[in-house]
């Protein structure tokens, strides 16, 4: 522990006892970000980059989930810490942008009063202070006419202003760590590309950690300053946005960058699929989770299906799981990968 | 492949919705969901129709399906005119033209298994494969990447990409000639939509499918598409064959959506031209009055609030609806305005 | 409104008499009592017009209860000032004053219990569902099934047994015991407190069963999360989120119940012998009574019409999203 980045996740587990077996939805996490900078974790379904935010957050589901590890936020170490010790600083020190803002604002009352809300938790003002602040906050995030807005109710808004009113309400007590999870998905194209906008900007006004979870590469490669890939609740690759667009190692990253049909490139014939489906969580595949779909399994002489692959630095903090040998990854990468992907 | 005679061609085609409101439900508006649009679908070919929600994407795949009746204007498969057919004359169109839908989820009735499931337009539609129905079920199982020996089993013991697969079986049943596909992969993870694109391009060659892919992603459209039709508000805004439409678009709304898609590209983050549009779609039951995109374009004019501009062909199948087209042949291409925004 | 209230009255109108097989003779002989020979009782009929066709009737029905109407039965004349429901020649008295008399005991009956059992009701189901699968929960569960499946004549009688009669308790009044509240409102509650602990177990229990299902349901919502994300203490949480959101089929329910319940609380009176608009029902249909049945249904539809738009209203309150619509 010589140097402690802002935010420091250390091997955490999240495991969730259920009648069909114990589901580990995170499995042994670790990484670091620091004030000003955007992490992207990038993943598919079930791969666990969800309940990581949560439980950063101290809102992974109650008491049947068993956490472990540590989470230190600024010096503080959250997982051990009181619950209402952590509640206090939700909202404040760490705060959350959903993916669907419709579902996730309260029907039933207005933006305004949800912003107030969130603002008069932990700040200690009249309801007259906090409703100035809540204008402030969503002219801030482009909202036009605020002060009219300010009483509409959540169904009043379009779906891009909703996004940007959900935004406002997580940066009302000036977070340092917003965690954003899909926060475009739920959006059209163009709007999505207003608010990814907004939060860059944002960030930089702020200078706030932001960790933004997503499935969308073209998303992340466009707020990211880092990467975690993870698949089955574990990270198997990390790198900064360079390192994983351009050097990627791990055949899923590659299976991930071959899937998606690209917009900047001449369109190929095929794309480059990974086989089968990503694995059920309960019955995660013993050994590196990913070799059953993994193209090169069968290089690794077996140790494949037996024994989980450590993360491992390849070249200056960029980390990855898997097997096989660091010089037949970048043969397989520059040789078989990359001429393919190049083409299209 | 006849070039000349289309297999589908939809001619001016409307949807209203009618709004009530009060106590007497009076119709007080009409949600203009697909307003006047006209494109053909010709043999073996793949049309994608692209735009936001509430553009009437999805409400044109339905009423091309006729599982809802047209407002106006006229749908003909394969020179028949089908827009008003009744029932019975629609059931054995109901062979020819399936549709593939979005949740994989929600479209399969989880209390029949696979083999009801896809077996069942036999069924339906009283035809007897040769083979019987079993075995010609298990090959078309085959055909889309799934264990033929998983006949009995129920949707809920596949995943969301092999429920799509069977979804795409039950519509190949019959060997349509056209499929409507309704976002087919948006519901599922991304190397999962790699697959089934990739399945539906192979089907396409093996069977001599025609598809129209309706879809609100402009990477996947783009790599399943030979021509690409955008919408907006209920109006085709642009249609032109996929490279043309994606190398040198023509309508500002879809230079704004081309410009909007995330990029996989962090290099290419900082010197990309960005054109950003403000606000949001607006309503469809109000849409603003002339050229429909003309509160969001930074090119609009005066003319462009008073005159709807017709949908036009600049270039060779080429058609634009728009005063003031980008990339047009007149204009030598990049000195075509430039956006307002960076 | 008034639309939904005449069609009401004219419904009513036109298929209670059918319903109890009356006929214009057999109405009129009742008005001129058991002695009358047929010929006065043809008379009758004719003078009070049971031979005119139904709409003519239903035309005077009406206007009797905005202008009060006079009946002249061939013997004598009675006076039944308006609002006129109607006039018992049974008991010699006009139906809307009795019904005023009769009100105010279902009204306490039906107002003490509907605080009880929503209190009680939102209350358990609430816990239930925060505390869903404990011991809690289970027993709550139980006891509120019970609620649902034993009728009130039973429950009734077991709690009189149990708290009237001295085994093992004497807490509360036995049964036919009414003071009004303006005489002393703690002989009111006194009387009234086993009846109301009767009805509203059997409304708490289905309320408990919603509530709980209701807050399951909302507390899994998106913005419940969201409310907690903001760093807002638990119970709040619960309150100003979860419940307002569970709260809103409550809320329709409560209003239909209640208005059901003001229209005559049938068994709940009769168990406990308390004169309001139900045993009122009850005895001017076992005597035949049938401007007395006609009234008290045109009240109690009355009550549920009111109930009903009352909710409507509550609801726009509610949830802003019906609001513009």
């Amino acid at each position: 522990m010589s140097q402690q980045s802002f935010l420091d996740v250390k091997d955490l587990r999240i495991h969730f006892p259920t009648d069909d077996g114990l589901v580990k939805s995170v499995d042994g996490l670790t990484f670091g970000l620091e004030r000003g900078k955007t992490l992207g974790i990038v993943g598919e379904s079930g791969s666990g980059k969800s309940v990581t935010s949560l439980g950063i957050l101290g809102l992974h589901k109650g008491g049947r989930a068993r956490i472990s590890g540590e989470i230190w936020l600024d010096g503080e170490e959250l997982v051990s810490a009181s619950p209402e010790h952590v509640r206090g600083l939700r909202g404040k020190k760490m705060a959350m942008i959903f993916q669907d803002p419709l579902s996730a604002m309260h029907p039933y009352y207005t933006v305004g009063d949800q912003i107030i809300e969130a603002y008069r938790i932990h700040h200690d003002v009249s309801k007259s202070v906090a409703k100035k602040h809540a204008i402030d906050m969503l002219g801030r995030v482009g909202i036009p006419e605020p002060t009219r807005r300010v009483d509409s109710y959540p169904h009043e808004f379009s779906g891009g202003m909703r996004q940007r009113a959900m935004i406002a309400m997580a940066l009302s007590c000036d977070p340092e760590l917003l965690i954003a999870d899909e926060p475009t998905t739920a959006l059209d194209v163009t709007v999505q590309a207003q608010i990814l906008d907004l939060m860059r900007d944002l960030q930089r006004e702020f200078n706030s950690a932001l960790i933004i979870i997503t499935h969308d590469l073209g998303v992340v490669a466009e707020l990211s300053d880092d990467i975690l890939v993870m698949y089955a609740g574990k990270c198997i690759e990390y790198g900064t946005t360079e390192d994983i667009f351009y050097r990627p190692e791990h055949p899923y990253t590659w299976g991930l960058l071959g899937s998606m049909p690209r917009l900047d490139r001449e369109p190929t014939e095929r794309l480059l699929p990974i086989k089968g489906s990503p694995p059920s969580l309960i019955n995660v595949p013993p050994g590196c989770a990913f070799h059953p779909r993994c193209p090169y399994a069968e290089l690794t002489g077996g140790k494949a299906g037996t024994e989980v692959p450590p993360l491992a630095e390849t070249e200056g903090g960029h980390l990855v799981r898997c097997h096989l040998d660091k010089a037949e990854r970048r043969r397989l990468w520059e040789n078989e990968i990359k001429p393919v992907l190049e083409t299209q | 492949m006849t070039e000349n005679e289309p297999l589908l061609s939809v001619q001016n085609l409307q949807k209203h919705f009618p709004v009530h409101k009060g106590l007497l439900k009076r119709q007080v508006g009409a949600v203009k969901a697909v307003d006047d649009i006209s494109f053909e679908v010709f043999k073996g070919e793949t049309l994608g129709l692209v735009g936001e929600s509430g553009c009437g994407k999805s409400t044109t795949g339905r009423l091309v399906t006729r599982l809802l009746e047209p407002t106006g204007g006229k749908i003909v498969f394969e020179g028949r005119d089908i827009t008003h057919a009744g029932q019975g004359s629609l059931r054995p169109l109901r062979r020819d033209m399936q549709m593939i839908f979005q949740d994989p989820y929600s479209s399969l009735n989880p209390r029949h298994t696979v083999g009801a499931i896809v077996g069942a337009p036999f069924r339906i539609q009283g035809v007897k494969p040769e083979q019987g129905i079993k075995k010609a079920v298990q090959e078309i199982l085959e055909l889309v990447g799934l264990n033929p020996e998983h006949y009995n089993r129920y949707p809920h013991e596949f995943s969301g990409g092999q429920r799509q697969r069977i979804g795409i079986a039950r519509t190949l049943a019959l060997k349509p000639k056209l499929i409507i596909a309704d976002e087919p992969v948006s519901a599922l993870d991304v190397s999962i939509q790699a697959q089934v694109v990739n399945l539906l391009e192979d089907l396409q060659n093996e069977l001599n499918l025609t598809y129209v892919v309706i879809a609100h992603d402009l990477s996947v459209v783009r790599h399943i598409s030979d021509r690409v039709a955008v919408m907006y508000l209920g109006k085709i805004v642009e249609i032109a064959d996929r490279k043309r439409l994606y190398s040198a678009p023509m309508h500002p709304y879809t230079n704004a959506l081309l410009s909007a898609v995330p990029v996989p590209d962090p290099r290419a983050r900082a010197d990309r031209e960005r054109i950003r549009l403000t606000g949001d779609v607006p309503s469809p039951l109000n849409p603003p009055p002339a050229c429909r995109f003309h509160t969001r374009c930074w090119k609009a004019q005066e003319i462009c609030k008073t005159v709807e501009p017709p949908l036009e062909e600049l270039a060779g199948g080429h058609r634009v609806a728009c005063h003031f087209p980008e990339n047009a042949p007149e204009v030598p291409a990049g000195s075509a305005g430039t956006p307002a925004t960076a | 409104m008034l639309a939904i209230v005449s069609m009401a009255t004219f419904a009513i109108f036109f298929l209670v008499p059918r319903l109890a097989g009356a006929t214009a003779e057999g109405m009129a002989s009742r008005y001129v009592g058991r002695t009358a020979t047929e010929e006065t009782a043809k008379l009758a009929a004719e003078r009070l017009g049971f031979n005119d066709p139904l709409i003519v009737q239903y035309g005077r029905y009406v206007k009797g209860i905005v202008a009060g109407a006079e009946y002249d039965y061939g013997a004598g004349v009675e006076q039944c000032p308006a609002p006129c429901l109607g006039y018992s020649f049974i008991t010699r008295q006009p139906v809307f004053p009795d019904l005023m008399n009769r009100l105010p005991v279902t009204l306490s009956l039906a107002i003490g219990a509907a605080l009880i059992w929503v209190l009680l009701g939102v209350g358990i189901g609430v816990l239930s569902a925060l505390r869903r699968g404990t011991v809690f929960d289970r027993f709550a569960m139980i006891v509120a099934l019970a609620g649902v499946s034993l009728p009130i004549f039973f429950t009734g009688l077991i709690s009189l047994q149990l708290f009237a009669y001295g085994n093992p308790f004497n807490w509360a009044a036995q049964g036919g015991y009414y003071v009004t509240i303006e005489d002393s409102p703690a002989r009111w509650a006194y009387g009234l407190l086993l009846p109301w602990i009767t009805l509203a177990f059997l409304f708490a229990a289905t309320y408990a069963r919603l509530t709980r299902a209701g807050m399951l349901e909302t507390m899994n919502e998106d913005y419940i999360r969201t409310a907690r994300a903001k760093g807002l203490v638990e119970r709040k949480v619960i309150v100003k989120h979860g419940l307002r959101g569970a709260l809103t089929p409550i809320i329709t329910i409560f209003g239909l119940d209640f208005g059901l319940l003001i229209g005559g609380a049938v068994l709940t009176e009769t168990a406990y012998s308390l004169n309001g608009l139900g045993k009122y029902a009850i005895d001017a249909i076992t005597n035949q009574d049938l401007p007395k049945v006609m009234g008290v249904t045109l009240l109690a539809a009355l009550f549920v019409i009111l109930a009903n738009l009352i909710v409507d209203l509550l609801y726009a309150v509610v949830d802003p999203r019906v609001r513009l619509t």
